[in-house]
């Protein structure tokens, strides 16, 4: 897209663009670090991920305040109102994922006694998957590619199936083995936080739809609902 | 019943948020309209309609032909030597270029109201019942009289010079001024009001009043706005039409207009990128 005739506008916006990169960065490393703790029980590197999320709720801070400003003084219209609003909202997407990464990276030493390999590995590879709808979304995000996100939200589905057998998997330990049911308990919030992790990026890949399109993606979405089954 | 009422009866309102989206029947009609000045041509073969009891703003770039088109709507342009329409024009279906409309009472019927205010050397009062003893419309002095408070009351004017109606217009200020020549073309009881930078001279506050105006007017006329002000089209009007070197790139709801424009020229110039 061509330069606006105020330059600083595009500057403004080339801004608020590197910001929402910054974040989207953080939380991807947020959350394969995160995931590879619990795989690993790596408590140390546990540790490094609670003491990132920090840094991610200040580039929140810090893109709202400019989208504000931006909003306020340069009243952008048509695409760079949509560009804008939805840096708005993808912001306070990745500000959750960071959370959610944070709260995976808190329950490390509390799934470690765990004597259930089969179930690790089920949350990794769920964790894997989550990853990866992350970096395509993140991807997608940057170079404006509507397919590729409209590929990463219909690709949930795929996460929801995960998550549902991950928890009869999980419940099977628990009735098997009752003192294993806090530690169980604490990896199905593993489980459930990477499910969420997985609806935030179809938010994302809602917004970059609606960015380039402006039109809406239709609300409802192919679910696996795991209260149905 | 007063006159204004005989002439123009208030017809049910249409909720306000339902009045945004829904657009009434077409009032104006413009069919592949091209305007020529001597051999250079100013407008290419433009269609729009323009629906009753809403606003239609124009926007586009100096020179786009916005005000030549809107000229064109009450016959302005043929005030213009070497100035030549073609394409038909219609208000309510009648062909306004056919031979049987006398321009006069065409522009009764089409009020203009332009960039600077220009009011009459005269009183407010007279001011406002020029047009109407103009055009006989005034059985009576009190009838008269009626119908200039009326119309400085649809004006939104009337409590600030109801005491000094005998005073020039002139010595009004600005804002004021506009709000005047506003009630003087409400005053012949139009059905369009055709509106050429309205508040290009005029400070914030004087602005907001007459957009509060042009708001309250849509309710009874057909308003056609240009502007160079994207926000007072996008505040405004709730139609929305583009011109370029002479063409019209696109037309459509001003939401629609200032959210998700279709044409890459309109996107490009309502974000402020023209080169």
């Amino acid at each position: 897209m061509t330069e606006h005739t105020v330059r600083s506008f595009s500057q403004d916006l080339e801004e608020l663009t590197g910001d929402l990169a910054r974040m989207g960065g953080l939380a991807e490393d947020m959350l394969s670090d995160a995931i590879q703790a619990i795989a690993t029980r790596d408590l140390a590197l546990a540790e490094t991920v609670v003491a990132r999320d920090p840094q991610i709720d200040a580039l929140q801070v810090e893109a709202e305040k400019k989208i504000l400003r931006l909003l306020a003084l340069r009243q952008p219209l048509a695409r760079d109102l949509r560009q804008t609003i939805s840096a708005l909202k993808i912001a306070s997407e990745l500000e959750r994922i960071g959370d959610l990464a944070k709260s995976i990276a808190k329950r490390v030493k509390l799934v470690d006694k765990i004597d259930a390999p089969s179930a690790l590995k089920g949350v990794a590879r769920m964790g894997k998957l989550v990853n990866a709808q992350l970096k395509r979304v993140l991807d997608a995000y940057s170079a404006l590619e509507t397919d590729a996100a409209g590929r990463v939200w219909s690709r949930d589905e795929e996460v929801d199936e995960h998550y549902q057998s991950l928890f009869r998997e999980v419940v099977t330990y628990m009735i098997e083995d009752p003192r294993t049911i806090s530690a169980c308990a604490h990896l199905l919030f593993v489980a459930k936080n990477l499910e969420r992790i997985g609806d935030h990026c179809t938010n994302i890949a809602e917004e970059i739809h609606f960015l380039v399109t402006g039109e809406q993606l239709p609300t409802e979405r192919p679910k696996v609902d795991a209260l149905n089954n | 019943m007063s006159r204004m009422e005989t002439i123009a009866p208030p017809r049910p309102q249409v909720a306000h948020a339902a009045a945004r989206n829904v657009a009434g029947a077409t009032k104006v009609h413009a069919k592949n309209v091209s305007v020529f000045y001597g051999d250079k041509q100013a407008l290419f073969d433009v269609s729009l309609d323009m629906p009753e009891k809403s606003v239609t703003s124009l926007i586009g770039p100096s020179g786009c032909g916005k005000s030549t088109f809107l000229r064109s709507i009450n016959r302005m342009n043929d005030t213009i030597p070497g100035c030549r329409v073609v394409g038909e024009i219609a208000i309510d279906g009648e062909n306004i270029n056919d031979k049987s409309i006398d321009p006069v009472l065409l522009r009764a019927q089409v009020g203009m109201v332009f960039q600077k205010p220009n009011p009459f050397p005269k009183s407010i009062f007279d001011n406002v019942a020029y047009g109407v003893r103009l055009h006989g419309l005034a059985s009576s002095k009190k009838e008269l009289e009626q119908i200039v408070e009326t119309s400085l009351h649809k004006a939104g004017l009337w409590d600030e010079v109801k005491d000094r109606l005998s005073a020039p217009g002139m010595s009004l200020s600005g804002g004021q001024q506009q709000r005047l020549v506003i009630a003087r073309a409400i005053a012949v009881s139009p059905e369009i009001i055709l509106m050429d930078e309205p508040c290009s001279a005029l400070d914030p506050i004087a602005t907001a009043k007459i957009e509060e105006l042009i708001d309250e007017l849509k309710a009874n006329y057909c308003i056609i706005i240009v502007t160079h002000s994207m926000a007072q089209a996008a505040r405004v009007s709730q139609q929305t039409a583009f011109f370029h070197l002479g063409k019209l790139i696109e037309a459509g709801p001003t939401e629609q207009i200032f959210t998700n424009p279709r044409d890459t020229r309109t996107q490009d110039y309502i974000t402020g990128r023209f080169g």
